[in-house]
């Protein structure tokens, strides 16, 4: 059977995040009968706020309580968890910034194997464990198997695995911190010095309620005024995915998705928007999709209510028409 | 500043759907149209114009087969002064650990202060830059987002982190950076450009070269073994439109007014 399992809990102004129980889940999957190891790095008040939250769920919650972890930086806290972490363990850690900062470096000085952005688990034998894992943009999956004699770091899609009510965990606290410490605090080669907020732009599209949104499939710069009309027409506002912002065809507050702003609107309407989870980890609230795309396998076609196989730079102008003939 | 870009080799999405194989043990490759990973245009675009403010040389390498010489060869028309192409036999079924093994191998080599990978590539595994920097022992930094060089010793880094949000650091070099999209706008290259460095030499560095053993790459080095590859079930999936176009349109409107898409 694997050894221990871990799920690293990350936290935000002393609130754990929703993918702690998660995570917790996906430790199930593993191990139905797994005692699970919440590990929860921090100082003070905002890390016994956490703690008090999260223990409840599981059997056991390692803290590690420094000032130097007041604001988390991957290479101040990876040395700490190398040191606590016993050898041959699994540890789950969510799929996002904070761990491609922290996992495969991690992975590398626990001298343990290192699985990406894991969707769902297949089943463990002996020392092999056989994970799901999504390539190409989400166009095709593979079953990847792994061997975790020496332990493993996995990074598990944030939305991946429901959250279960699991028979409630003994919650025992475990302080770690001198032993994270021990051999002194992390030498300091990267120093974190301030974060910098986001802008809101002229338009607020997390307080939009119809939302024309556009992603790669517009190509050229030069098309952007369909767009415009429609969203003009129906009386909503633009946004749009990623790539849009980075050819700087639309301002960086107009971009939905993890790494952009969390948008709930009434309808959503993606236009050429294949449909990343960065890009749908933007958009809360079930608002009606409705996707446009000229690709039937998008995976966007997953998600939205309501699909549409077609070309938007031929079909963006004649919906256009269409509702301001019905307009009048 | 010597600056190192890992860039790959991958099938470019936008232009091909993505298939996968009658006994899905691999994706059609046969027809596919390969270019540069996305992330590692950035990186190169990024290396250059390092060097144009601070001087120094920029220095591209890919670990692949013969047919990834092309991309070395693109990212030089770009403007890199240098290509070099890790390329064996042993190197094939490597996992991510084996391709940053075989990248730190030929690292240590050289004499680098700042090594630039993209952020991901196409299996979205974000792995290898952080990797490398642990091997190497040098600090890292993921998803950047722009760069300034304070002197030869450190340099600022902004980072990308939720809600597109900025994280500063100072770090020291060497180290490893992982690039983030958006941080630049790559510029374009053309045909002249490609003309121009057709003849440029890029030597080939193999396990032996390297001075690597075995049992660190390849399947042999692999403790994550890929088994297939598969199309998931679809599940319910949207209500699809469809009839011709006015028929479609119809119904579209009718769903958008009862839905308050319309104003
Ligand atoms: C035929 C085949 C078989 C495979 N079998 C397996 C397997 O059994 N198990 C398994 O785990 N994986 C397997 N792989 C995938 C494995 O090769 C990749 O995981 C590995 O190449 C790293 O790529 P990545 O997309 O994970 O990199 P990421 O970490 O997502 O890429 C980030 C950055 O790292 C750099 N980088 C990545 N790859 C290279 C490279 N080749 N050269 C230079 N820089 C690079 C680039 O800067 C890139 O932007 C296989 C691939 C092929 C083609
Ligand atoms: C750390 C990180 C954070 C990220 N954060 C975000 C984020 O916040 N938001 C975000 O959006 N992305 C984000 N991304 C990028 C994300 O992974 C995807 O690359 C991106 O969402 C893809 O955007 P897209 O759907 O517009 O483009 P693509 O994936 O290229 O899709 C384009 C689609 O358009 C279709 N198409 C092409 N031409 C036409 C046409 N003429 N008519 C109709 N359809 C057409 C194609 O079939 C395809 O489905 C992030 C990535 C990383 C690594």
């Amino acid at each position: 059977m694997p050894g221990k399992i871990f799920v690293y809990v990350i936290h935000r102004e002393g609130t754990a995040d929703d993918t702690a129980l998660e995570l917790l889940a996906a430790a199930k999957k593993i191990d139905p009968e797994a005692s699970v190891t919440a590990l929860v790095a921090g100082s003070d008040k905002e890390l016994e706020n956490v703690v008090k939250q999260i223990a409840p769920s599981f059997n056991e919650v390692w803290k590690i309580d420094h000032e130097s972890l007041s604001y988390i930086i991957a290479e101040t806290l990876r040395p700490m968890l190398a040191r606590i972490i016993p050898k041959g363990s699994i540890l789950l850690i969510p799929h996002e910034h904070f761990s491609m900062d922290l996992s495969p470096g991690l992975s590398i000085k626990l001298e343990a194997a290192f699985i990406p952005d894991v969707v769902a688990f297949e089943d463990i034998k002996e020392n092999k464990l056989t994970a799901i894992r999504e390539e190409f943009s989400g166009q095709v999956s593979t079953h990847v198997m792994c061997d975790i004699s020496q332990g493993v770091v996995i990074s598990v899609r944030s939305g991946a695995f429901k959250p279960e009510a699991t028979a409630a965990g003994k919650g025992q606290i475990v302080d770690k911190t001198s032993e994270a410490l021990s051999g002194g605090i992390p030498n300091g080669k990267r120093r974190y010095l301030e974060v910098i907020e986001a802008e809101t732009g002229e338009v607020d599209i997390t307080k939009s309620d119809i939302l024309v949104s556009v992603g790669r499939g517009i190509e050229d710069q030069d098309n952007m005024d369909i767009i415009y009309e429609l969203a003009e027409t129906m009386g909503g506002d633009i946004s749009c995915s990623r790539p849009i912002v980075d050819a700087r065809w639309l301002d960086k507050s107009r971009q939905v998705g993890t790494s952009g702003k969390t948008v709930k609107p009434k309808v959503y309407l993606a236009l050429g928007i294949s449909g990343s989870f960065q890009h749908l980890g933007g958009i809360k609230g079930s608002p009606f999709i409705i996707a446009i795309n000229k690709n039937p396998k998008a995976p966007i076609f997953q998600i939205a209510d309501v699909g549409i196989i077609a070309d938007i730079l031929e079909f963006v102008p004649e919906l256009t028409g269409k509702i301001e003939e019905i307009k009048g | 500043m010597e600056i190192l870009v890992c860039v790959k080799r991958v099938p470019d999405t936008a232009e091909n759907e993505i298939i996968v194989n009658r006994d899905g043990t691999d994706i059609e490759r046969e027809d596919l149209v390969f270019s540069v990973n996305e992330w590692d245009n950035y990186a190169v675009e990024e290396a250059i114009q390092i060097k144009d403010k601070v001087g120094g040389n920029v220095t591209v390498i890919t670990v692949g087969n013969d047919d990834a010489e092309e991309v070395v060869r693109r990212e030089m028309a770009m403007g890199a002064d240098r290509g070099i192409l890790l390329c064996d036999e042993a190197f094939e079924g490597s996992d991510g650990k084996g391709i940053a093994s075989i990248l730190k191998a030929e690292i240590v080599k050289g004499k680098y202060d700042l090594v630039l990978t993209g952020a991901q590539a196409d299996d979205g595994a974000g792995q290898v830059g952080g990797m490398l920097a642990a091997m190497l022992d040098w600090p890292f930094a993921s998803l950047v987002n722009k760069i300034e060089v304070i002197d030869d010793k450190k340099i600022l880094v902004g980072r990308e982190i939720a809600g597109g949000n900025q994280e500063i650091n100072e770090i020291d070099l060497p180290c490893v950076l992982s690039i983030q999209t958006g941080i630049n706008e790559p510029r374009y290259v053309g045909i002249r450009g490609i003309r121009k460095v057709a003849s440029a030499d890029i030597p080939v560095h193999g396990a032996n070269d390297l001075e690597l053993s075995p049992e660190l790459v390849g399947p042999a080095g692999s403790l994550v073994k890929r088994l297939d590859f598969f199309v998931p079930e679809p599940g319910e999936g949207a209500k699809m439109l469809e009839g011709n176009t006015q028929e479609i349109l119809d119904k579209l409107v009718e769903i958008l007014k009862s839905k308050g898409g319309i104003k």
